[in-house]
């Protein structure tokens, strides 16, 4: 089973519970990032079930308008800041460091200090409910006037003082990514040879230290406005109320390259594996994850069209050229698939998932880039289809995909195969069921933001439609819950290498001991692995390379032998581990 | 002596942890390049700031406004307040450069020198707010008041973390922790207060000496 002969992990003095609250392991922390994820995730699918209850027929059934503007606005605040952002990080968090060979993150307890922020600001933003006026209410674009202190209570503030912490928390992540990643990779690693997740990591911290700042500030002058009587953005006081929409969206465009571009590296390392095929134009995927991270900072007043406000030509120019690098890696995606030797197990079925539903989203987004058709579904249900198929088909297909391909890593365990495609299948029907409506929603002029409407004005069946699909994801949900249970306590076992896959994090053991390498292949492409497999000739690990002395410095302070074998008995040994 | 000699057994010992931990270490060091980027995103939440700064500044039909134009001029305490914190960036380098020739006492020294200035600054500022105040400039005084306060503010906020991060140098240096190899958080901290003194020339370009618009001047 274990091909890579560990001896047990050094002893512990903390156990249990207090090694989980102090660890400073980024693979343990990788793994709190995807629990606390998880628990928003179900949260925020409860309040969006509460917002398509409402909705599946005309009238008011369950609840007012303020509590429907406080279940929407939660919603998306939980999916955006809670969920999808923070569990991209999580991934990244978990597999980074093994990708590159590293014993950790270059800042373990300021990783440890990135996480911990998380469920505080979940807990402080939910706070909110608890408050006279009720949760933020403002939808989480927060638009002022209506975030404003006339309008909104206590919980905007909480609200607030939550959204400046996640802030903080993936700064500090960010810097701690790109640290790492320019520091801390093994011999032989060079930024050519980086898997395509850690690029993206890289340009999504980028983004991060450039963006997420800028919110914070637009973040702090609302606050100020609110509490201390500024006029940042109150325009009969000699403010500007698109102000706030220039600085929220000057971080919140690029932010939606953070919700996807770690999504989009999740896939292409699930592809080539799945394919048995190397990911076509390495290179060129490269540069478009860095040409979108670019482009991602000129775009932001698209969401701003109809003020008036705004250069409409630039603006629409650039967001069509910011489709051109999503198109080529589309491209590559697909042709990493032609005429591969597919393995249809769970991971790749949710990354053919992605790949279709973020076309769509990508399709349906272009038209939103056509000035004049924007002014038509600016503000519709056309834009909430769009968005949750970018999202939600996008993003979250991508995180159940890397969930599906890492979990035998980071548990040692297989998720079962047949509840995981029960999964796909009813979540693939849910997402369609619930979405695709909506874009004749939008056609048809039904805002978004609104608690009921009118039984003639004809939106009444897709709008049941759409509350049944809503049903369907969260019932699929289920089979997924019951398989990481059942999985953790019986699933098959899964050996170091269970893909066969690409990347150094399938040398080490499942899961990784704390200093998770005892010993590293050689690197001589982004594909170390897949190269000590099918290597010809017999050339001796770790005899080369600056760092040879450095690894078996370590591996003699941890008492255990250092000589590595050559790296056929390596092959031999993943080989020896697929015969299972 | 012997204090000393046991720091440095101490950063001698963490020095190599680090070095197996971290590889191979060539080029720039981890917490210094963590420094650098964080202090790339500390410039765009100034950069947040100014944004706004300039864009009520440029929808004002008069900036500063008529009522509140002759007070910025009465601060008798911002010319100094601007001088020694320029001064306090110098004294803050050559506390880097006697810790690279591995001189410990010019280290201390000037780092001392430094803290001293950057709380000096700090008690001049609030002197200054506490003489506006009076004068009637305030945060909710329209959004003159509301921008002046809040850069100026959270230029100060920086400045007071810049300050703590001398105190804790000072308080390491005086132990004796620092040596010509082993001086990472001197450079670092040096690195966010020049940051800190570029920040407060702008703002003191901004709202002093840039000639302000419409009936205000």
């Amino acid at each position: 089973m274990a091909t890579t002969a560990l001896t047990p992990a050094a002893t512990t003095y903390r156990t249990g519970l207090y090694e989980w609250l102090t660890t400073t392991d980024h693979k343990k922390i990788g793994i709190l990032y995807l629990v606390n994820s998880f628990i928003f995730f179900g949260l925020g699918g409860l309040l969006a079930l509460g917002v398509r209850a409402e909705l599946a027929v005309p009238g008011l059934q369950f609840v007012d308008e303020q509590l429907y503007n406080q279940l929407f606005t939660m919603h998306a605040s939980f999916m955006l800041f809670l969920f999808v952002i923070p569990i991209l990080a999580g991934f990244a968090n978990y597999v980074v460091p093994l990708q590159i060979g590293a014993p950790d993150m270059a800042f373990p307890r300021i990783n440890a200090l990135s996480f911990w922020m998380l469920p505080l600001a979940g807990i402080i933003m939910a706070t909110g409910f608890l408050t006279g006026g009720g949760a933020a209410a403002a939808g989480w674009t927060s638009y002022s006037p209506l975030s404003q202190d006339a309008y909104s209570g206590t919980g905007m503030d909480l609200w607030i003082v939550a959204v400046v912490l996640i802030g903080t928390s993936s700064i500090l992540g960010a810097i701690n990514f790109l640290v790492t990643i320019f520091k801390m990779r093994a011999p032989g690693m060079t930024m050519f040879r980086l898997p395509i997740l850690v690029w993206t990591a890289l340009v999504t911290s980028v983004l991060v230290v450039l963006a997420t700042p800028v919110l914070a500030s637009a973040l702090i002058m609302l606050f100020i406005d609110r509490n201390y009587g500024g006029h940042f953005f109150d325009p009969a006081s000699g403010g500007n109320a698109v102000l706030w929409q220039n600085v929220f969206w000057f971080y919140s465009h690029p932010a939606v390259y953070i919700m996807i571009l770690i999504g989009m590296g999740i896939v292409s390392e699930i592809l080539p594996v799945f394919s048995r095929k190397p990911l076509f134009g390495y290179k060129a995927f490269v540069f478009a994850t860095a040409g979108i991270g670019a482009l991602g900072f000129s775009v932001w007043a698209h969401h701003m069209f109809t003020t008036g406000a705004v250069y409409l030509p630039f603006f629409s120019f650039m967001t069509f050229l910011i489709a051109i690098p999503t198109g080529v890696k589309m491209f590559n995606w697909i042709a990493t698939l032609y005429r591969g030797q597919l393995t249809l197990s769970t991971p790749l079925l949710f990354a053919l998932g992605f790949l279709s539903m973020f076309l769509l989203g990508g399709i349906n987004g272009a038209f939103s880039a056509v000035v004049p058709v924007d002014f038509a579904i600016h503000d519709t249900y056309w834009v909430v289809a769009h968005i949750h198929y970018v999202l939600f088909g996008g993003s979250v297909f991508a995180v159940f995909a890397g969930v599906y391909y890492w979990f035998p890593k980071m548990t040692g365990r297989m998720l079962n195969e047949t509840l995981g495609k029960i999964q796909f299948v009813v979540m693939f029907i849910g997402l369609n069921l619930t979405f695709f409506p909506q874009h004749q929603l939008g056609l048809s002029g039904m805002p978004r933001r609104i608690a009921d409407y009118s039984s003639t004005a004809g939106w009444n069946d897709a709008n049941l439609w759409s509350t049944i699909g809503s049903l369907l994801i969260a019932v699929s949900i289920l089979p997924f819950f019951w398989n990481v249970f059942i999985s953790l306590r019986g699933g098959s076992i899964a050996g170091d290498d269970p893909w066969e896959g690409n990347t150094l994090e399938w040398a080490t053991s499942s899961p990784p001991p704390p200093y998770n390498f005892d010993r590293l292949p050689d690197i001589h492409s982004e594909r170390p692995l897949f190269d000590a497999r099918h290597r010809r000739e017999a050339v001796p690990a770790l005899t080369v390379g600056p760092d040879a002395s450095g690894h078996a410095e370590i591996s003699a302070a941890l008492g255990r032998p250092h000589d590595s074998p050559d790296s056929g008995s390596l092959a031999k040994g993943m080989d020896r581990s697929h015969g299972q | 002596m012997t204090t000393s000699e046991r720091a440095m057994t101490v950063s001698r010992g963490t020095g190599a942890d680090h070095g197996a931990a971290a590889g191979h270490g060539t080029g720039i060091s981890n917490p210094i390049l963590g420094m650098l980027l964080f202090i790339t995103s500390e410039v765009m939440f100034f950069a947040g700031l100014f944004a706004a700064y300039f864009n009520v500044r440029a929808a004002a039909p008069a900036w500063p406004p008529a009522d509140l134009a002759d007070k910025l001029h009465i601060l008798p305490l911002v010319g100094p307040a601007t001088v020694l914190l320029v001064l306090s960036s110098f004294t803050c380098q050559i506390g880097v450069w006697a810790i690279r020739r591995n001189d410990r006492r010019g280290l201390v020294r000037a780092i001392g020198v430094t803290f001293v200035l950057g709380v000096t600054f700090l008690a001049m500022q609030a002197i200054d707010y506490a003489l506006l105040y009076e004068d009637g400039l305030r945060l909710d005084s329209g959004p003159f008041g509301t921008t002046y306060y809040t850069l100026t503010g959270f230029h100060g906020a920086h400045v007071l973390g810049g300050v703590l991060m001398l105190g804790v140098v000072l308080y390491r240096g005086m132990a004796g922790q620092f040596s010509s190899r082993h001086h990472d958080m001197v450079e670092a901290t040096s690195m966010y207060w020049h940051f800190v003194d570029v920040v407060w020339i702008l703002l003191f370009s901004l709202l002093y000496l840039l000639p302000g618009t419409g009936g205000g001047h």
